[in-house]
């Protein structure tokens, strides 16, 4: 109990907006943004004619059918893309910080993304060069070293032994990604970079069909547990007394969260900091109650993925930045005012 | 019909199609190009249609004049949208070009791409000119080049039988040494030396104990390594380093990287240089 109310300041910080008028100024937000996104990157493209450009272009017009081409097979996807793994890792980042009842927690603490990392570069080094059989590789090992995290970290009670649990897998992940990157050749080594930095520069639609359902179902699990994470919020005991189950709750936000954040990683490779920083920038405005934290973190996520990737995709031009070097420049700072902003209180 | 009659008819249409197709290759020399990979670019270059490039990518920095061309990121994590801006008509790509699936998409906004294989031989880089040549319209060109390198290769003296050679890069701090299969070893083996990290694949760091273990007789490394180091005589003066046969008589060879590890056109030069170095190190 004690520690809650110590964490009580930069845990549920004083409101200053109501977290409905959050949620309508996102869903106002995004599709503006998105489509401001879709007209700019390094071919540009009128903004007045991105919905014309979608519906056909006249035969003959060369620029019109490259602006169109560049729409449908580049930038569409890269943004529907960004909305989906924003919307999917900081939802994600949300649970688990409720449910470690940490605001440092991210999904990686469970070994989500160095597992992933890990399952993409064994597949690499041993021979895999297909997406087809790297990604479930990476899927693959999201999952085992969460399971193992999970196994290991829940046979005593409290989250703690889970935190060290992976704190240890994530170190035994870093330690063999290490071991295959020095028995990579040059090829793979490069290849693993992509893992290692995390890009959205792999859109397709064809992934994109699946990871949509998925990341869909996911969050709408997740979502409709507020409740619980609400009651965790107020403590550990506080939360069994007012009747959640809390070692079956554990392992099924444990097990939504992978199943989430696996896919993920499995296309994108591991894109950090948004997990972490986007549910605080929505509770420093709005506090902590869930129910509408959970839908404002999913809208804040897919809107800090879309304009860091459109960062990445114009500061440089005609080359691109690493996405994973933009989430870090803006979440390194973040997290350092977080830091100072809690000691000061 | 007569015989004469159908064989004209039959010839018609087919010098119709020449014609069709002189015509279709006519505006292929004023293309707009862009390259993806220094040894393509290179290649680009000593066919003389340096002029059609309109960007490359950031591992394209020999001859000087790519330092004017936008570059599109590095080849193997380089932008498709960058690409598409220039408005290329042709691509010429490594087969190392990536992120996955970008050439693939790439193909979508450019009429043409073209990929060549990127390994680090012989073999390869004479498919990659011929490539090179044949979409730019230019196999006269092409096939003069490949016969030129192949002759000057031919003639590049071996290095003195026995001499013990290891390649050292420095990468982040640490030392690293060329084992077999790679562009290292392959260079080494063109010039006729014996590559004391052989029995390894890959580039594998290497400690100092064991840079002294191998005993090499001359160190081959290359410029921008020792640039990290600090200048040539902090370089050898590292642990490890300094106690070997190669680093006691100072016998270190240090080439321009892309010359030495580029395998483009050329290749030659930098095997004379290899060559000389290794034979008589000072």
């Amino acid at each position: 109990m004690s520690t809650v109310l110590q964490d009580a300041p930069a845990w549920s910080p004083q409101r200053h907006v109501a977290p409905q008028a959050l949620l309508f100024a996102l869903c106002l937000a995004l599709p503006p943004l998105a489509i401001a996104a879709a007209a700019s990157g390094a071919v540009s493209i009128p903004l007045s004619r991105v919905a014309g450009l979608l519906a056909g272009v006249p035969a003959g017009d060369d620029q019109a059918a490259l602006w169109r081409n560049v729409l449908l097979e580049v930038r569409l996807p890269r943004i529907a893309f960004a909305l989906v793994v924003g919307a999917g890792l900081a939802l994600a980042g949300a649970a688990m910080q409720a449910l470690f009842r940490n605001p440092l927690a991210d999904p990686g603490l469970i070994g989500v993304s160095l597992g992933g990392a890990l399952g993409a570069i064994a597949a690499i080094v041993l021979g895999a060069t297909a997406l087809g059989v790297i990604a479930p590789a990476a899927m693959v090992g999201s999952l085992a070293a969460t399971a193992l995290a999970y196994r290991l970290g829940s046979r005593q009670a409290g989250v703690a032994p889970l935190l060290l649990a992976g704190v240890a897998i994530n170190a035994i992940c870093a330690a063999a990604i290490g071991y295959f990157s020095f028995r990579a050749n040059d090829t793979q080594l490069r290849n693993l970079t992509f893992w290692n930095l995390g890009s959205l520069a792999g859109a397709r639609w064809d992934l994109l069909a699946w990871l949509s359902p998925w990341v869909a179902v996911l969050g709408t699990l997740l979502l409709r547990d507020w409740r619980a994470m609400n009651a965790l919020l107020l403590g550990e005991r506080e939360a069994l007394s007012l009747g959640f189950a809390l070692s079956r709750l554990r392992r099924r936000l444990i097990v939504w969260c992978a199943l989430l954040v696996g896919p993920l990683v499995a296309v994108t490779g591991t894109i950090g900091f948004v997990g972490l920083v986007v549910p605080h920038l929505v509770r420093l405005p709005t506090g902590a109650d869930h129910r509408w934290l959970l839908p404002n973190t999913l809208l804040g996520g897919a809107i800090v993925l879309l304009l860091a990737d459109w960062l990445a995709r114009i500061v440089a031009l005609p080359a691109e930045l690493p996405i994973g070097i933009v989430t870090g420049l803006a979440g390194g700072p973040f997290l350092l005012w977080l830091l100072a902003r809690r000691g000061s209180t | 019909m007569t015989c004469a009659e159908r064989s004209r008819s039959r010839r018609l249409p087919r010098l119709l199609g020449a014609a069709l197709l002189l015509a279709a290759a006519a505006p292929a020399l004023a293309q707009r190009v862009v390259t993806l990979g220094g040894a393509i670019t290179e290649i680009v270059y000593a066919l003389g249609a340096g002029d059609q490039l309109v960007g490359t990518d950031a591992s394209s920095q020999y001859p000087a004049a790519t330092a004017a061309l936008p570059k599109v990121g590095y080849y193997r994590d380089f932008s498709i949208e960058g690409v598409a801006s220039l408005r290329p008509e042709l691509v010429l790509a490594s087969d190392q070009a990536g992120p996955p699936n970008a050439l693939a998409q790439l193909r979508q906004l450019v009429p043409r791409v073209v990929v060549l294989p990127a390994a680090p031989t012989l073999e390869a880089l004479l498919q990659r000119i011929d490539g090179v040549a044949a979409a730019l319209g230019r196999p006269v060109e092409g096939t003069e080049l490949a016969a030129r390198i192949q002759d000057e290769v031919k003639r590049v003296a071996r290095a003195p039988a026995g001499r013990r050679v290891l390649f050292v890069s420095s990468r982040g701090g640490r030392l690293e040494a060329a084992g077999s299969e790679t562009a290292a070893d392959h260079m080494l083996r063109l010039a006729g030396a014996s590559n004391v990290m052989a029995g390894e694949r890959g580039y594998k760091p290497i400690s100092g104990e064991s840079a002294a273990a191998l005993r090499p007789d001359v160190i081959v490394t290359t410029t921008m390594s020792v640039a990290a180091r600090g200048g040539l005589d902090a370089f050898v003066a590292q642990p490890g380093i300094a106690v070997t046969p190669a680093g006691r008589a100072k016998r270190i060879v240090v080439m321009d990287d892309l010359l030495l590890l580029g395998f483009g056109p050329r290749l030659p030069e930098a095997l004379r240089q290899l060559q000389a170095g290794i034979t008589a190190a000072p």
